[in-house]
């Protein structure tokens, strides 16, 4: 049996047939689509690295079957850098923000919680409040400790998104719509 | 001299990761992210019992199910050229590569489903439903015979001591004895152990994390009875190590297998749950403390005992009494240890294997030692701080701990804090409370070796197999490598990840940055004096005549060292001569001489304050100030990450890591990242780290100490006695959680 779904990834429309039904979304980006940016750490929703935004919303990839996602839109680490509201290929705010604040170390869960990040701006829950962004960054582990670079970083991005001649997550809000 | 003057422009500065855009955008590839062409998938099945055998695999089910290419069993998987069981050296830990039907631990490789997609693969395995021949089994500490191990951690004495410890203690006018538990601990990388797989006949390419890709390369040589040259093993990223991808594990070495099995390129990642038994950990302790000391503090004695325990098949003892030969300035002063088997996979290396379990029972011994005193923690680690190393006597190649204390209080506001426990509460009514710990790590370093090429185009090649695993060597090699030629560093390029580059050593045991280091610096001074007999054997050039001596590097120009106006580029140099460049080989490796002279460790001192909810016990870290020096700091940006992550694995082993072993079964009942606690970020605390100045003459050329592991220690026992003083609660029993402050 077979399953036809069409997915926008990183802007691009993609028509797949999947031969079945088991395909996580993450399997499918990763081992179908040569997109590895996600990572899978657990396999189970513990531990955030395969986050990536559907429909603009953060996700663990890995608990998301392909079939029930048809027509969804994904952005995934490797096409973050083009929704950057600044355009061009430049880094997204808040990829350059954890460069520049050393949010990681290893680098493996990474790009799961600068998705993360970039949903929680978007969710536009925290404010400037550290306590509310390290809560809300709580689905993403980090086993090298990276946290305090972390948590500056997405500060720095909120405070850079949300300056007012930037219209906050509009780019990414039109993606997905 | 300034740092500048004498370094160059790099060492020192705190330059953001070279390997940083990579990262943030997904480029970086790990090992489990390529895919050679007609790649396949590999899944293992892991036994449910801890001892035994297995007695029945139902292969033709997972054979049947579409899309499974074979299923590698004992009955049929290749036979390896050396025993993976023989200990042909220290570091050879014994392997499960279904050689045989047994099963030795829970999560042992019991077979190898392999399939055209992951989820045919996945689906296999499932379907082999095992059945067994269980032993009973016996996973606790203590339990069965202990006895005296022969060495202990890396190969170091299971017993050390001076002096007369007995009289110390009798002499003493305060004393106390407890013992200290701390938990099993997982490793717990974020990226899983995994292979990807190639041969060409007697010919491997293997994409593989691995902390040391000279060591990998020679293991699977043995095992597989090929030259090492015929290995290429790839880890230009890896996700993280903390001593659990050390040596290569069971089931990376199971994908390779799987590859040569089935012909085809293989993908094999190891599954969250699958990560707790095969791939190491660190073992549960019990140590027992029996302190000394006189009115005023002084130690006259310091018995350190370990009782820990090691699998049932082989040998690691973590060696928690370390710490108490360098630390303190006790009378007399007695470190043992003794082992129990189990059957669990065997302990290994993990982030300070040793000081880590170690250094939360000596400070909270030394806490309650104080409380029997009425001293201030602060008083009592300066009454016994150690101006030599206490047992050898030998001095400090440099100590700045002094410091570390004095400039950990005052950031902290320490000098405020009230003698008694239950004293200080918050605005809402919660405990708080404000603990101390020592930071101490062994200044160590392995072998290496390192080659620099110099090229005409005016730029430069660093190369290493050297390893990073998120603690920085992608940019200090490169900072270190650019000073050593005199070029800016965006001059410079790296290649480190690559076992067919020069011999890197470990990544690991806080040596990386030390060795891979000083290899990268000698290769670059080697290369440079290849490079001026170039020029000062040329009458046309402005240094002719110089000597080699006589000429220094900077800006990517040779200069006379009496007359720096006479210079000349290295493009100009090589140019000249028809060159296309020049290279050298240095070597990274302590001076013997020097390391018998002197006791070579990193100190710090950490300052916690915690937040105690005296109705539910709940306990929160909220202040982290540590003070740490180590030598010279190559890069301040990314060193201070280390110490954070060393301090956040201090929170975590102070209150949160406890994997938990079934008695009957011998299982991990909490095997997966949901029960296994590990902080989030918001258990993790508004941190500080502070840079104290220290210069070593006698550590190695550059100065240089590690940093990794020094964060960890003292953070965990900082905690324990912040708790105490939040509660007047003195849990010897880590993880502190709850449950213990509310029985």
């Amino acid at each position: 049996m077979s399953f036809p779904i069409t997915l926008t990834v990183n802007g691009t429309a993609r028509s797949l047939v999947l031969e079945d039904a088991r395909v996580t979304l993450l399997d499918l980006l990763r081992e179908r689509l040569d997109l590895t940016g996600a990572k899978k750490g657990c396999d189970r929703g513990q531990c955030g690295a395969c986050t990536i935004l559907v429909d603009g919303v953060r996700v663990n990839s890995c608990l998301a079957l392909a079939v029930s996602h048809d027509g969804a839109s994904i952005t995934t680490i490797e096409g973050l850098a083009g929704t950057n509201p600044a355009g061009g290929d430049a880094l997204h705010p808040v990829q350059a923000a954890f460069v520049e604040h050393d949010g990681f170390q290893c680098g493996f869960c990474t790009p799961g919680q600068i998705l993360s990040a970039v949903g929680l701006i978007q969710e536009g829950q925290t404010g400037g409040d550290p306590e509310r962004v390290r809560e809300g960054m709580s689905g993403n582990l980090c086993r090298c400790g990276a946290y305090a670079g972390i948590t500056e970083a997405v500060l720095a991005a909120h405070a850079a998104m949300t300056a007012p001649d930037v219209l906050p997550g509009r780019q990414l809000a039109e993606d997905a719509a | 001299m300034s740092e500048r003057q004498r370094h160059g422009a790099s060492i020192g500065q705190p330059l953001t990761r070279r390997d940083g855009p990579d990262k943030v955008t997904g480029a970086a590839r790990y090992s489990a992210d390529f895919k050679p062409e007609g790649l396949v998938h590999a899944v293992m099945a892991v036994s449910a019992i801890a001892r035994g055998r297995v007695t029945h695999l139902d292969v033709a089910a997972a054979e049947a199910h579409p899309g499974v290419i074979a299923v590698m069993t004992p009955g049929n998987a290749p036979k390896l050229a050396k025993s993976p069981d023989l200990k042909d050296n220290p570091f050879a830990f014994r392997l499960d590569l279904l050689q045989n039907d047994g099963v030795r631990y829970a999560n042992q490789p019991i077979a190898v489903v392999i399939g055209q997609t992951l989820e045919a693969a996945t689906e296999g395995a499932a379907l082999l439903a095992p059945r067994y021949e269980a032993e009973p089994v016996s996973v606790a500490l203590g339990a069965g015979e202990v006895f005296t191990p022969e060495t202990i951690g890396a190969g170091s004495p299971t017993s050390e001591g001076s002096g007369d410890v007995a009289a110390g203690m009798a002499a003493a006018e305060a004393r106390i004895e407890a013992s200290y538990d701390t938990a099993a601990q997982y490793h717990n990388a974020l990226e899983p152990h995994s292979s990807v797989a190639q041969w060409d006949g007697d010919r491997l390419t293997l994409h593989t994390p691995t902390q040391a890709l000279w060591i990998a390369k020679g293991r699977l040589a043995g095992l597989f009875g090929i030259p090492p040259e015929n290995i290429h093993v790839i880890c230009h990223y890896l996700g993280g190590g903390f001593g659990s991808k050390g040596f290569i594990a069971a089931p990376q070495i199971l994908g390779i297998m799987a590859a040569k099995f089935v012909g085809r390129p293989v993908k094999l990642v190891t599954r969250r749950e699958q990560m707790f038994g095969p791939v190491g950990h660190r073992a549960a302790t019990r140590q027992t403390l029996k302190l000394g000391a006189t009115r005023d503090g002084t130690l006259t004695a310091l018995d350190h005992h370990t009782l820990t325990l090691t699998s049932r098949h082989d040998d690691f003892v973590e060696p928690s009494g370390i710490l108490s030969r360098h630390l303190y300035a006790a009378g007399a002063i007695s470190t043992t240890h003794a082992v129990s088997r189990a059957d669990i996979g065997t302990p290994i290396f993990m982030r300070a294997p040793g000081e880590a379990s170690g250094s939360v029972a000596v400070e909270s011994a030394l806490d309650e030692l104080a409380l029997e005193l009425d001293l201030d923690p602060l008083e009592i680690r300066l009454r016994n701080y150690a101006e030599v190393e206490p047992i050898t006597h030998r001095p400090f190649s440099s100590k700045a701990l002094r410091e570390c204390y004095a400039q950990g209080a005052t950031r902290f506001g320490w000098a405020s804090r009230p003698r008694q426990p239950r004293q200080m509460r918050d605005a809402d009514g919660l405990l708080v409370g404000w603990g101390l710990g020592t930071a101490t790590y062994p200044a160590g370093m392995m072998q290496g070796e390192a080659r620099a090429t110099i090229r005409a185009d005016g730029t430069a090649l660093i190369e290493t197999a050297a390893q990073d695993m998120g603690q920085g060597a992608w940019t200090v090699l490169a900072q270190i490598g650019a000073d050593g030629l005199g070029l800016p560093v965006d001059r410079v390029d790296l290649r480190i990840g690559d076992s067919n580059l020069p011999n890197g050593g470990l990544a690991g045991g806080s040596t990386g940055t030390a060795t891979s280091g000083t290899a990268v610096h000698n290769a670059t001074q080697a290369a440079i004096a290849e490079l001026a007999a170039l020029a000062v054997a040329d009458r046309a050039s402005p240094l002719y005549g110089a000597g080699n001596a006589g000429v220094t590097a900077a800006d990517g120009r040779l200069a006379r060292r009496d007359d720096p106006a006479r210079s000349e580029s290295f493009s100009e140099i090589l140019s000249r001569v028809g060159k296309a460049c020049v290279e050298a080989k240095g070597q990274g490796q302590g001076d013997p001489a020097s390391r018998k002279t002197y006791a070579m460790h990193a100190h710090g001192a950490v300052y916690a304050e915690v937040k105690v909810d005296p109705d539910l016990g709940q306990i929160r870290v909220t202040r982290l100030v540590g003070a740490f020096a180590a030598g010279r700091i190559v890069n301040p940006h990314l060193v201070r990450s280390q110490y954070y992550g060393g301090m956040i694995w201090g929170v975590s082993l102070a209150l949160h890591e406890h994997a938990v072993l079934d008695p009957r079964s011998g299982r991990v009942m909490n095997g997966n990242l949901a029960e296994y606690h590990i902080p989030v970020n918001a258990d993790v605390p508004s941190m500080e780290a502070i840079l104290v100045e220290e210069h070593d003459p006698h550590v190695n050329p550059l100065g240089i100490k590690g940093v990794g592991e020094l964060g960890i220690t003292g953070t965990a026992g900082a905690i324990a006695n912040a708790v105490w003083h939040a509660t007047g609660i003195r849990v010897r029993d880590i993880p502190i959680t709850l449950d213990k402050l509310l029985g």
